[in-house]
Parts: C-alpha cells; sequence; structure tokens
C-alpha cells in the first residue's frame, strides 16, 4: 500500500468510491425531443416534457439506451436485458417533475472493471458496480437578480449515466487514474465527451478511512467535484479531515459535504438527519426495459476499438513499446493519426516523428491534432521519402518544419529547395576527393592508425554536399578512398 | 328533443339533415344556459360563438359529404383533459386559471372525428372522489332526486360527476370520463347512464392530467350502449407519446351491440355479495342474472379470492402514484402560486393554498405508504396483492367471457352524507376498483330504480382488450331492462 496516513494511533488506509455523472451524448433528451446542445439560451431548449406540464408523459429515447449499452459494453460490464425506471422523489425548483426519472433496484448495465495504469507503471483493476439511466435537472441561476433566483431548463431532462464504482479504490492517484481512464473509454466510445468543465462530466467521491484488516468505517460523500485534480485533492483532505475525527475519539457522521478548492477542505452539505427520504418506486409512465439479446450483439459488433486493446495492437503491429503506445492511444485522434502515418511504413520511425517532431510543433504552435497543420498523409508522405533515400533523416527535419510553417506537400519542398538526397557515386566521390585534399594532415593521421577520424571525413563531406548526400553511400565510398 | 337523442340517433338525423349541427349545439348551449346554475355540471362553458362555429364547420362537412364518426355532436370535456386555449382546472385551485398550450391526444381525437365540444365539466379535485363533492368551483349535483323530495340534492356519483350529471339532464349528448378506480362508472350508474372504462392503455393517457398512472383511462359517458362503443372509437387508439398505449387495432365498437349472447358465459363473484350489501342491489343484480339467462347466457359462480384486499391496495397504490404525480404542482413554473421568503416557503404556501382537503389526504398518505420503512409494508405488499387480483381475473376469464356485478353498494346518496367519514366514501368504489386493478374493460349500464325512484347500474367486466363481449352483454342487458326514465332536473322537463 503506497498511500498511507500517519497518524498518532497508527497507519491509516483510504478507501474511495466514485460515482460518475457522464452526460449522454445524444441530439435529444433521454424522454423528450428537446434539444441537448450546450450552451443555448436559457429555457430555449426546453419541452412541455421537460418542464412537467398536466398531462405530458415521457417516451424513452432509444439512442440514449444505445449509448448506455454501448458504454457497458466498453466497461467489459454486465448487460442487463430487463432494467426498469423508478421516480425519485424529492422537491428543487430546478427539477421540474418533483421526481428525478432514474434506475434504482434494476439498472441496465450491471458489474464490471476497468483497467488503471499507474505512475509506476503498476496496473490495477478496479470494479464497476453498476451504470444506470437518468434524467439530469436543470439550473439555478442566482446572479441574474438581487432578491430572485432564476431557473433554466435547458439540461432538465438530459440523459445522464450514473456510474459507480466499487470501493475499490486506496489512493488518489488512483482516482485520478480512473477518472482519466474512464473518460478516455467514453471518448473512445462517442458516448460522452468527457468535458468536466461543461460539467458533462462530475464526480461523486465516497471517502471513509481504516485501518489496515479492518472492515470499511463510515464514509461520506462528496458532492459534485468538477476536476480530476480536485477530486484527488478532496481525497486528502477528507481522508485527513476523518482520521482527525477517529484520533480525537470522535465517531465520522456519514453525511454529504462539499469540496471547496480555495480552502482547502470539505464541508458539511447535508447531515445524516436531513438526508432526503427519495420514496423511490417504479414509475408507472414506463414500461420495464425489456432488450433483445440481438440488439445487444449488434452494438457489440460495432463497437469501436478501445484503447486497450488499441494499445496491444499498436506494440504488436507496430513494433512499438508499450509506454510509447500509451501516449498515442491516450486520444483517439492522435491515435487515428499515428495509425494514418505508420500503416504500411516504419512504424517506430513514425512513432518518433509523432511523439517528437509533430507534438513539438503542435505545442509551439497551439494547435491540437484535429487542426495540426501537417496532415498525417504529409507526414507519410515524407517518410515515405526517408525510406526511398529521397531525402536523409537530417534533411527530413528541414522539410517538416517546412510542411509546419507552409502546408505544402514535402515533395514540393523538397523540389522547391533541391534538397533530394545525392546519390549519385561520382558526385560522392568528387567531394571525398576534394575533403581528403583539403586536409591531407588529417589523411595521415587516420592512415597511421587513428581510425576515429572516419567520423571527421563523414561529416566533412556531408558539409560538403551541404547535407544531402546518401550517409550509407558517403561510409561505403569514404573506406573504399581512406583504406585505398 | 334534440338535447334527448343518443350520439346514434343524433348523428343519422344530421346525416339526413333533419336537423343542423348548429340547432344540435344552440340546443345544448340553451340547456346548459338553464340547468348549470343548479347543477354545476360545467366549470367552464366555451363561448357561445366558438361552440357555433364548430357546429358550423360540421354542418359544412356533412354537406360536402366528408362528415368523421362523431362529426356535429356535442359533448362534454371533463375538466381533466388539456383542452388548447381552454382553461383546464381539474378542479383545483391550483389550475384555477391554467389554460394549456396543447390539446389532449383523447380529445384531439374527438375534435378530428369531428365533435363539437360544449365546454368542461365538473369533477372532484384532481378526480380524487366518488361524489363530486371536492371540487373547487362548487359541487355537482345530481339531476335524480328521490321521489317526494325534490329539496335534497344528491351526489352525481365521482369523479366524472360533472359529466354524468350533464349526461343525464340534456346538457350533452354525451361526455368524456376518466376512470382511475370507478370514476366513470359509479357517477354513470348514479346519473343513470352508460358509462365505459376501457382497458388499460386503450386509450391515450397523454394530455389528460394524472391521478394515478397505472390506473387512469379515459372513456365515454352515454346515453346508451352503443354510443359509449362509438365514441370509444373515436376516442381510442395507440399514440407514441403515451408508452403505456396499446398499438391494437381500434374495432368498430359500437357494431357489438346488437349481436347475440346466445352461449357466452357470464360469471357472478361470489366475493361481491358483500355482507349488508342493500337488498334493492341484490334484486336488480339477480334481475339483471335473469334477463342474460333469458338472452341465452350461460350463468356460472365464479370466484375472486382477492377481491376483499382490492379497496385497500388500491387506496395504498393510488394515492403513492398521485403523491408523486403532483408534486409538479409547485408554484413554479405554471398555475397558482403564493410567494414566500424561501423556496420551501413557497412550496408550503402554493401547496396549502392550492390543494384541498382531499387531495392534501391523499397525498399524504402516499408519501407515507412510500416512505423508507413503510414501503415494504405497504406499497410493496400492495403491488403483490395486485398481482394476485389480476391473476383472479385471468383465472376466472379462463372459464368465463364476462362478469356481471352490481356497480356500486347503493344508488346515489345525498350531498353532506358519507362526509365525515373518509372510509365509509371510500367504500363507494368497493365493485369498481378491482376492474380497475386489474386494468380490465368494464362497462356501468342502467338497469332500473330503486324504492326511492333512483337508478341503479350493473357492471360488466371484460378480459383484457375485450371490450366488444363487454359491450355485446351491454347491449342485451339495455335491451332487458328498457331504461328510458330521465331525471327530474332535464332540458325537455316542463319545455
Amino acid at each position: 500500500m503506497s498511500y498511507t496516513i500517519e497518524g498518532r494511533t497508527g497507519t491509516w488506509e483510504i478507501v474511495v468510491g466514485l460515482e460518475v455523472h457522464a452526460q449522454v451524448i445524444s441530439h435529444s433528451k433521454l424522454f423528450s425531443g428537446a434539444s441537448t446542445t450546450f450552451g443555448g439560451d436559457p429555457n430555449t431548449q426546453v419541452s412541455l416534457v421537460d418542464a412537467a406540464f398536466p398531462g405530458m408523459l415521457p417516451v424513452i429515447n432509444h439512442e440514449c439506451v444505445a449509448q448506455a449499452i454501448r458504454t457497458g459494453l466498453g466497461l467489459n460490464a454486465q448487460i442487463n436485458l430487463f432494467s426498469r425506471f423508478d421516480r425519485k422523489n424529492y422537491f428543487y425548483a430546478d427539477l421540474p417533475q418533483g421526481y428525478q426519472i432514474s434506475q434504482f433496484e434494476h439498472p441496465i448495465v450491471g458489474k464490471g472493471t476497468i483497467s488503471i495504469e499507474l505512475q509506476n507503471g503498476d496496473v490495477r483493476e478496479i470494479g464497476i458496480t453498476r451504470l444506470h439511466l437518468e434524467q439530469d435537472a436543470g439550473k439555478l441561476l442566482h446572479d441574474q437578480d438581487p432578491t430572485k433566483s432564476f431557473v433554466d431548463l435547458n439540461r432538465s431532462g438530459v440523459a445522464l449515466m450514473e456510474i459507480v464504482s466499487e470501493p475499490d479504490i486506496r489512493e488518489p492517484e488512483e482516482a485520478g487514474a480512473y477518472l482519466r481512464k474512464l473518460r478516455q473509454i467514453l471518448r473512445y466510445l462517442g458516448t460522452c465527451d468527457g468535458n468536466m468543465e461543461e460539467g458533462s462530466m462530475r464526480a461523486d467521491v465516497n471517502v471513509s478511512v481504516r485501518k489496515a484488516g479492518e472492515p470499511f468505517r463510515t464514509r461520506c460523500e462528496i458532492k459534485n467535484v468538477n476536476s480530476i485534480r480536485f477530486v484527488m485533492q478532496a481525497i486528502e483532505v477528507e481522508a485527513a479531515r476523518q482520521v482527525e475525527i477517529w484520533e480525537n475519539g470522535g465517531e465520522v457522521d456519514q453525511e454529504t459535504r462539499l469540496f471547496d478548492p480555495g480552502r482547502g477542505e470539505t464541508r458539511t452539505m447535508r447531515s445524516k438527519e436531513d438526508a432526503h427520504d427519495y420514496r423511490y418506486f417504479p414509475d408507472p409512465d414506463l414500461l420495464p426495459l425489456v432488450l433483445e439479446q440481438a440488439w445487444v450483439d449488434e452494438l457489440a459488433t460495432k463497437l469501436p476499438e478501445l484503447p486497450d486493446a488499441k494499445r496491444a495492437r499498436f506494440q504488436a503491429e507496430y513494433g512499438i513499446a508499450f509506454y510509447d503506445a500509451g501516449v498515442l492511444i491516450a486520444e483517439q485522434a492522435v491515435a487515428d493519426y499515428y495509425e494514418a502515418v505508420a500503416r504500411g511504413r516504419d512504424g517506430k520511425l513514425a512513432a518518433t516523428w509523432v511523439m517528437g517532431d509533430l507534438f513539438a510543433a503542435l505545442n509551439r504552435t497551439s494547435n491540437t491534432i484535429e487542426t495540426s497543420p501537417v496532415s498525417a498523409d504529409a507526414l507519410g508522405k515524407m517518410l515515405d521519402l526517408i525510406a526511398d533515400k529521397t531525402i536523409n533523416g537530417k534533411i527530413a527535419k528541414e522539410v517538416f518544419e517546412d510542411m509546419v510553417e507552409t502546408g505544402e506537400s514535402p515533395d514540393a519542398i523538397v523540389e522547391k529547395k533541391g534538397l533530394r538526397q545525392v546519390t549519385d557515386t561520382g558526385a560522392i566521390d568528387a567531394a571525398i576527393t576534394a575533403v581528403l585534399e583539403k586536409h591531407p594532415d588529417k589523411l595521415a593521421e587516420y592512415r597511421s592508425g587513428k581510425d576515429k577520424l572516419f567520423g571527421f571525413f563523414v561529416g566533412q563531406v556531408m558539409k560538403e554536399t551541404k547535407g544531402k548526400a546518401n550517409p550509407a553511400m558517403v561510409n561505403e565510398a569514404l573506406k573504399t578512398h581512406l583504406d585505398a | 328533443m334534440l338535447t334527448g337523442l343518443t350520439l346514434t340517433e343524433a348523428r343519422a338525423g344530421l346525416a339526413a339533415r333533419k336537423f343542423s349541427a348548429r340547432e344540435l349545439a344552440q340546443a345544448h348551449l340553451d340547456a346548459i344556459g338553464r340547468l348549470n346554475t343548479a347543477l354545476n355540471a360545467y366549470i367552464t362553458v366555451l363561448p357561445e360563438a366558438d361552440v357555433l362555429a364548430s357546429a358550423d364547420a360540421a354542418d359544412a362537412r356533412y354537406a360536402a359529404g366528408t362528415a368523421g364518426i362523431m362529426d356535429g355532436l356535442p359533448i362534454g370535456v371533463k375538466d381533466l383533459f388539456c383542452t388548447k386555449g381552454v382553461r383546464t382546472t381539474a378542479a383545483s385551485k391550483m389550475l384555477a386559471e391554467f389554460v394549456p398550450p396543447y390539446e389532449s391526444t383523447v380529445t384531439a381525437n374527438l375534435l378530428n372525428a369531428g365533435a363539437v365540444f360544449l365546454g368542461k365539466t365538473n369533477l372532484d379535485e384532481f378526480a380524487m372522489g366518488s361524489a363530486n363533492i371536492n371540487s373547487a368551483f362548487g359541487p355537482a349535483t345530481n339531476p335524480w332526486k328521490r321521489k317526494g323530495d325534490e329539496a335534497t340534492a344528491l351526489v352525481p356519483g365521482g369523479s366524472s360527476g360533472g359529466s354524468s350529471a350533464a349526461v343525464a339532464a340534456g346538457m350533452a349528448l354525451a361526455a368524456t370520463g376518466t376512470d382511475t378506480g370507478g370514476s366513470i362508472r359509479q357517477p354513470a350508474a348514479y346519473c343513470g347512464i352508460v358509462g365505459l372504462k376501457p382497458t388499460y392503455g386503450r386509450c391515450s393517457r397523454w394530455g389528460t392530467i394524472a391521478f394515478a398512472s397505472s390506473l387512469d383511462q379515459a372513456g365515454p359517458m352515454t346515453r346508451s350502449v352503443a354510443d359509449a362503443g362509438l365514441m370509444l372509437e373515436a376516442m381510442a387508439g395507440f399514440d407514441a407519446k403515451d408508452s403505456t398505449s396499446s398499438n391494437r387495432p381500434v374495432p368498430a365498437f359500437h357494431k357489438a351491440v346488437g349481436k347475440s349472447v346466445k352461449g357466452l358465459r357470464v360469471g357472478i363473484p361470489a366475493e361481491y355479495r358483500a355482507p349488508g350489501l342493500p337488498a334493492e342491489i341484490v334484486a336488480m343484480w339477480e334481475q339483471g342474472i335473469a334477463w342474460l339467462k333469458a338472452a341465452g347466457c350461460e350463468v356460472v359462480d365464479v370466484s375472486l379470492p382477492h377481491t376483499r384486499y382490492g379497496l385497500t391496495t388500491y387506496y395504498i397504490i393510488a394515492p403513492a402514484e398521485c403523491s408523486s404525480n403532483l408534486a409538479r404542482y409547485d408554484g413554479i413554473r405554471f398555475g397558482l402560486r403564493k410567494d414566500a421568503p424561501s423556496l420551501d416557503g413557497v412550496y408550503e404556501a402554493t401547496r396549502a393554498a392550492g390543494f384541498g382537503q382531499e387531495v392534501r389526504n391523499r397525498i399524504l398518505m402516499g408519501t407515507y405508504v412510500l416512505s423508507a420503512g413503510y414501503y415494504d409494508a405497504y406499497y410493496l405488499k400492495a403491488q403483490k396483492v395486485r398481482t394476485l387480483i389480476k391473476r383472479d381475473f385471468e383465472n376466472a376469464f379462463e372459464n368465463v367471457d364476462v362478469l356481471l356485478t352490481p356497480t356500486a353498494p347503493s344508488a346515489a346518496f345525498a350531498q353532506g352524507e358519507n362526509m365525515d367519514d373518509p372510509v365509509q366514501m371510500y367504500l363507494n368504489d368497493i365493485f369498481t376498483v378491482p376492474a380497475s386493478m386489474a386494468g380490465v374493460p368494464a362497462l356501468s349500464v342502467p338497469v332500473g330504480l330503486n324504492d326511492a325512484g333512483l337508478p341503479l347500474g350493473l357492471q360488466v367486466i371484460g378480459k383484457h382488450f375485450d371490450e366488444e363481449t363487454v359491450l355485446s352483454i351491454g347491449g342485451a342487458l339495455e335491451a332487458a331492462a328498457g331504461f328510458t326514465h330521465t331525471p327530474s332536473v332535464h332540458a325537455g322537463a316542463g319545455a
């Protein structure tokens, strides 16, 4: 156990489980036809169903169901062919129906796993307890008027997947790795954009502490933490707070807390006594959700390749290292770019170029892979020019920088700048003769046994040819000349 | 007398151009004008110009030969169906000024069939009640009077009491109702008209203000069994906007009436012979059995052993659903709002001012039975019993085609009676609730008068989606009974 808290009474470990609310990518809401686009003017994307007008009824959006199934499959989880929607009853101004339609007893997705990788290279499996579909609430705006709060229902009724982990997490770093991996999988699947700033992915963090070998102690739930960094910080400070309480002979109360990143502390939001009684019961407006295995199978066959599988395949197919493969598959778009460059070419060389010169250029020019000034096709063509000896590796760097700047094709740049590699043995011989004539002293030294000077001669010949000579041919020809 | 016709007769008269839809509508508007003060059957009467414009459009369709099955027929609409641009109150202060920007599927279907709406009929608030005394707009009154006692106002039944009173008194040729535990059948029986609760899922619930979603079902309230079939044809049909709506085809229900019932097996459930059942109810039931035997039916004793749990179970499940369904009336987006310094204060002030006592009682009961610690003992157990009740019906229908029972344990009672004891009031639903719990179709047919001169109804319960057999049996009872009595308060009376 690498993360522990040393207290006065001994060593404490932390126990963490995460509940992630992931907004489903879909055109319309979970039970209405209203649009789900982010950033619309307040209350412009609200149907009568979302505003819970009298007599309005929910109708399930099958695309949201498909997205939940895809996500379940991506988490190696059990897909429940029978699931049911329940009402979670409570009053709040952002909840028009007075209840949230959710899945309580029978979620659409059951147990699964996510495999996470830590900084030190360790790989751990974190269990998924369940995934269920539910409606999002609206939003209250408190800053529009000195005495009134305003309600924006655009988000009301948008589909969320609540993804609940087992209490398998033992370190803040694992929580971070879990969230990053989950986000990566969701993005690969195209089921959630994972954008925590816009609130399309939010985490509730359950934290408790215990001494080694103990059963679980009372946990606290930290609600709605909206960045991975804050999740990790919240776990640290909450765990420390709980250790302090236990060690002072107190009891940790089961309660809902909020994390204040500014002050670096958690504080009570709702105590157990104030906890809602949600009075869950099956929503009588909706029939149970019964799925056909054939549909699930069809969705499974159309699932995109997921990060772990892609990483393994990149290693096997392109001969690149585990670490490099991890970097290249981190984002789907980068993986696609890399694969377009590497396919049918030298995979290792492609990886070196993408992770080295390309990433540097993107960084320097403030671009992303999607807006890269050099297309995968162009970079691939450049590698072809290296492979067919039109240019050598050194010239390639010059060509690449020109591509970044001008967006021109590598061929055009090579032609325009006359960078074609010299493979004419006559020209190379002439350059060698010229170099040897210029440096009779070095030639004598070499011939008297100072072999190390070979590199010096190679450099001089390359300089003579302005770097365009084929290095292998220069080596060979030099040997003939020097050993003559 | 245009206000005394059945839908079928009026449809024929319009088609033959014996009278115009405008004349028919005008006659009803006049009747409403004369009688509504006394009966309070309508909460909202549509502006005369609008009603006549609809009638004129119907006349044009008759002239063009494009008339629909309800074309030009003036009807009342229970004020629980949202009607576009027309105030829809659910008889609650909460929605006293609510004008929906949409039309419920059932009323849209009726409009498409050419029906002319006269207005919105009175009901128990949010359809919760059996006497139409829980209306924020005052009680509706039964047009029938006890023999020799014109002074005592009787209840029209509930919750669709405005609809039953209007149809009985000649203030509409027919009206829509909704039935959650008997709210169509019991008022139909109390007012001497026909009321049909179709199979759950037959009529869309979209745009009808919800009371208990797993039980609510719209249906016709008419003067004849054939009319009930005709009007149901117009109301029913699959609706993609209601996930519980059935996609079964809608048969020509009215054709089922008049079909021979010879050889049909009629079950008489032993458990409905409740101790203390008034002799006049038992006698009428025996009479009904005799009529059906005479028509060639085979009468069979059956058992529905879980019937005795029906009412208790109903008064757990329906309030549970209502407590959740009515949470949306919070003063935030539509309807009544009472301002207060805090959000919880707004809820409390709004809901205290907006909901009447019976609605509050049911919200509290429903909240209680769903609460942590009570859910298993009440709601969950009630759901299990509901399954057993359904199974009772399934078992019975393996041997019989329909069941015959009384609709209600008494005739209409006086306003003010049964009011201090809510349980006594709930007992009015004892015969109607089981069919609601099972989701099967059930029809109330007026078959005679008691000694006090008040109408009594018999209930025909059928198999899921077999309204046709129910209507055939209902038609046979109707023919045998020859019920032609009219109430003392009636559009034709003294005219």
